[in-house]
């Protein structure tokens, strides 16, 4: 499916290490099976030939990774950004979380990731995938060569992809795109259009199944604080499992609200839940109330933007305005 | 051996149901749950749940004890319910074996009662496997998917299913749903096992070996090796590989206040946060390539060194499915397992 081939890369990577341009490359490592990507550093052209892999399973965004990164002693870091990765880029540097100045960015077009779990549940004993244009070819343990519409597979975050255009980069791979027309917000809507208690009983059946492992908020390039108060006993609110129904819901509603505004909607929250807890659609009600109040807003489109949940303008809704047209929506 | 039709599952289900609570493998819209059985409930079509079966003896929280304070008395009240048995259907032998090193850190001296008396009152039934997938690697662990423990063993093809009571309780719950089954050979079994051990061995991790841990303590030799930086480097410290893990057993304690009392329970705990194990002096392991370590050495060498050389792990493939950067234990035992 991708356009972007793992050869174009490793030469973009082996070039810009020889040259001094970096020291060392954030990429996508092979794993046992074809999908089981794992983040890794590289940092000679012979581990990128051995272990650098690019498929249709690098959905890692690597934004996060830049703070420990550029907190390291040493030259630059050249990271591959696909264009969901450039938004969390710019928030993080809105943020001032990582020094711009340790990195070499390398905007890479994307064509979109398959998700995994949707093609576990079409194919069991996967061997091996191989993507052909719009299909996707799985050989399975038991049933040969099975053959899926790569459409049927992808990630749920990039069929509603909201921009090929990258919004950040020192480089670009291949042909810059535009932002696009999504869908993103459908599955919102149908929130919207349910009573309350319905939605509460949505809510509550997602939310039930967590089990507080933390890999939204690990993963996510909006949440970087140092020390998150779930995890300081310190706090007071110091949480590692759930006491009851009430406090799952405080987990995941604190944090929606602490990302509000910073999410750029890049999804990883929901590709990482074990437990397939349907978490960006918090984030993206959120996304939806801000465009609707205060005028379209994109997290990440830019540098140093002042969002509007921490900006002031005399245009401003008022606040009892906001609690009617959100009860209206 | 006896047998039942696939069509009369639902009636042993129900007759189980009758004096049992029963828990059976259902499938959701994001992947198989351990369900209370009630009527209608189909055993899931999955190879394996998400969440192991370990939460059934050690369930995620729980309350100890409760104290309550009125004037200068303190109250402590002994919150433990009487338990009343209840059933496990479907348990794979990865998870089957699972119970076996929990039961090695819980019923050794001193004794938890609370997982105890879960076990005394819970009966397995496991089922086998006949589509291993490709994250499977429980025979690297000595396990054998065709032939679970437990207290039942079940077999199930595409026309009924098979049980062998291994254990007296088993037994038991097999006279309980005598009338619904019948006495069968045992060929129909073996077939299936012959053809599912013949795809273990085309496992892509077939070969994965635990060579290198055996044969006594191992700490030293693994404990400073630079691998572990290597390793480490992308793990995001959440804690999904030790909450889906069915052997994981680390929890913590602590106390609710209640206003006028206080709660005190536990709470499964992962060793890839930075508050696990923390003490009066701090944490013992301030960096995630600690944390990282901690758990793989406790898997594979510091659990074997404490239990006759048995490892910690028993290859469900969950950490493999599950971990958001999809580091794992295979990694790990491939990338030190070949250093001396």
């Amino acid at each position: 499916m991708q356009k972007i081939t793992r050869k174009m890369l490793i030469d973009k990577a082996a070039e810009l290490l020889q040259n001094g341009t970096v020291d060392r490359v954030l990429g996508w490592k092979n794993g046992e099976f074809v999908y089981d990507v794992t983040p890794a550093l590289f940092t000679d052209a012979e581990a990128l030939e051995k272990d650098f892999v690019y498929n249709d399973f690098c959905g890692a965004n690597f934004s996060k990774y830049l703070i420990a990164e550029t907190r390291k002693q040493g030259g630059k870091v050249l990271v591959f950004l696909k264009t969901c990765d450039t938004y969390s880029f710019n928030q993080l540097l809105t943020e001032h979380r990582f020094d711009r100045e340790k990195v070499y960015a390398v905007g890479i077009p994307c064509e979109g990731m398959a998700d995994i779990e949707k093609v576990k549940k079409a194919v069991d004993g996967i061997i091996a995938v191989d993507g052909k244009d719009d299909k996707i070819v799985v050989t399975s343990l038991y049933d040969g060569d099975v053959e899926l519409d790569a459409q049927a597979v992808m990630a749920e975050r990039c069929i509603v992809c909201k921009s090929k255009k990258h919004v950040a980069y020192d480089e670009l791979m291949g042909e810059e795109g535009e932002v696009i027309e999504s869908a993103r917000f459908d599955e919102v809507e149908k929130l919207e259009k349910m009573t309350a208690d319905e939605r509460f009983a949505f809510w509550q059946n997602e939310l039930s199944k967590c089990i507080r492992c933390n890999a939204c908020r690990n993963v996510c390039p909006a949440c970087t604080c140092e020390k998150c108060v779930f995890d300081n006993p310190d706090s007071g609110v110091e949480n590692k499992a759930a006491a009851d129904s009430f406090e799952e819901k405080m987990f995941h509603i604190i944090r929606a609200f602490h990302v509000a505004g910073r999410c750029t909607d890049c999804g990883e929250c929901s590709r990482v839940c074990p437990q397939n807890i349907p978490l960006h659609l918090l984030n993206r009600k959120f996304i939806k109330d801000i465009n609707s109040f205060y005028g379209d807003y994109q997290a990440g489109a830019e540098v140093g933007s002042r969002a509007p949940l921490v900006n002031y303008t005399t245009e401003d809704l008022e606040p009892g305005e906001a609690v009617e047209k959100g009860a209206n929506n | 051996m006896r047998k039942c039709s696939i069509s009369a599952l639902d009636a042993v289900f129900a007759k189980i149901a009758e004096s049992m609570t029963l828990y059976i493998p259902a499938d959701d819209k994001n992947g198989a749950a351990y369900k209370k059985w009630e009527s209608g409930m189909q055993l899931a079509d999955t190879l394996n749940t998400v969440r192991s079966p370990k939460d059934f003896f050690f369930p995620q929280i729980e309350n100890l004890m409760e104290f309550k304070t009125s004037g200068k008395t303190i109250e402590v009240i002994d919150t433990r319910e009487a338990k009343e048995d209840f059933v496990v259907f479907g348990v794979r032998a990865c998870d089957v074996k699972s119970f076996e090193v929990l039961d090695r850190v819980f019923l050794s001296e001193p004794v938890d009662s609370y997982y105890a008396e879960r076990r005394a009152h819970g009966v397995i039934v496991s089922m086998a496997c006949s589509r291993p997938a490709e994250t499977c690697f429980c025979q690297t662990f000595g396990i054998d998917a065709a032939a679970p423990a437990g207290d039942i063993s079940c077999w199930k093809d595409s026309e009924n299913v098979y049980f062998e009571a291994q254990t007296e309780k088993g037994s038991a719950l097999l006279n309980v749903i005598a009338d619904l089954t019948e006495e069968c050979g045992t060929e129909k079994v073996e077939e299936q096992q012959a053809k599912t051990r013949e795809i273990m061995k085309k496992l892509p991790l077939a070969d994965l070996t635990t060579e290198a841990f055996e044969g006594g303590d191992k700490t030293m030799e693994f404990f400073n090796i630079p691998e572990w930086k290597e390793l480490s480097e992308s793990c995001i410290g959440c804690g999904t590989c030790t909450f889906v893990c069915p052997t994981c057993q680390c929890y913590d304690i602590k106390d609710f206040n209640t206003g006028n009392g206080v709660v005190r329970f536990r709470c499964w705990d992962s060793c890839m946060y930075s508050d696990f194990t923390r003490m009066a002096h701090g944490n013992s392991r301030n960096s995630q390539v600690e944390r990282f370590r901690q758990r793989f050495m406790h898997k594979l060498v510091y659990y074997p060194a404490n239990n006759d050389g048995m490892f910690s792990c028993v290859g469900c493939g969950r950490c493999l499915s599950k971990c958001p950067i999809s580091m794992n234990i295979v990694k790990v035992m491939k990338t030190i397992g070949g250093k001396k």
